[in-house]
């Protein structure tokens, strides 16, 4: 059973790798990859934590709402582990 | 284009995802050759551990808006990396407007201006 997760909706400054139009959806983990180290420390020069990377599958319903085109299509986004929670 | 009259909600200008996007551009175009030693610079910075590619693109993102309008994509990179290896102690800020005087005034051809 795949799981279910949330996007965590923060908007905080600087190098982030979660794309704002994700922030707050939910969608269910395809798969993880990784661990890699975390590009949001990488891009400071300081010590980076391995971190799971989760390929999260979205519906385009969840995503766009009403304005999806078919609301049945799928997107995919890898994510890291740390802006993912529980749904 | 990010609604600049829409109440600030924390998206980064260059985060479009989900925009409108226009036509895509399909014309290609060959790169010049102080282009082709910017994208070399940073293979090599990043295979020496000065940097990665996501300290590049931190610099990137943290440029003006403006900057995609007024610069290439390479001048971009450089900027980039050029900051990146400030910030790493590869050199200073004087050693290189130093560096850039004295090059300046060896010509303005890739010939004159290479090292002798």
């Amino acid at each position: 059973m795949p799981e279910l997760v949330r996007v965590r909706a923060d908007m905080p400054p600087g190098h982030v790798r979660t794309p704002a139009y994700l922030r707050g959806k939910c969608g269910l983990i395809e798969r993880t990859l990784g661990p890699f180290y975390n590009p949001e420390q990488l891009a400071y020069g300081v010590k980076a934590d391995a971190l799971p990377l989760h390929r999260v599958r979205f519906t385009m319903a969840e995503v766009w709402g009403d304005q999806a085109e078919i609301p049945t299509d799928t997107i995919e986004a890898e994510i890291y582990a740390h802006w993912l929670e529980p749904a | 284009m990010t609604d600049m009259t829409a109440p600030f909600d924390g998206r980064r200008w260059h985060d479009m995802g989900g925009d409108i996007a226009g036509p895509i551009p399909d014309a290609s175009h060959d790169f010049a050759l102080w282009e082709k030693r910017v994208d070399a610079l940073m293979i090599i910075c990043s295979s020496k551990g000065h940097f990665t590619v996501d300290g590049l693109r931190r610099v990137l993102e943290d440029m003006p808006p403006s900057s995609f309008e007024e610069m290439s994509y390479y001048e971009r990179w450089i900027a980039s990396i050029t900051q990146n290896l400030i910030e790493d102690g590869v050199f200073t800020t004087s050693e290189l407007g130093q560096r850039i005087t004295d090059v300046k005034q060896r010509g303005t051809t890739y010939g004159e201006a290479a090292d002798a």
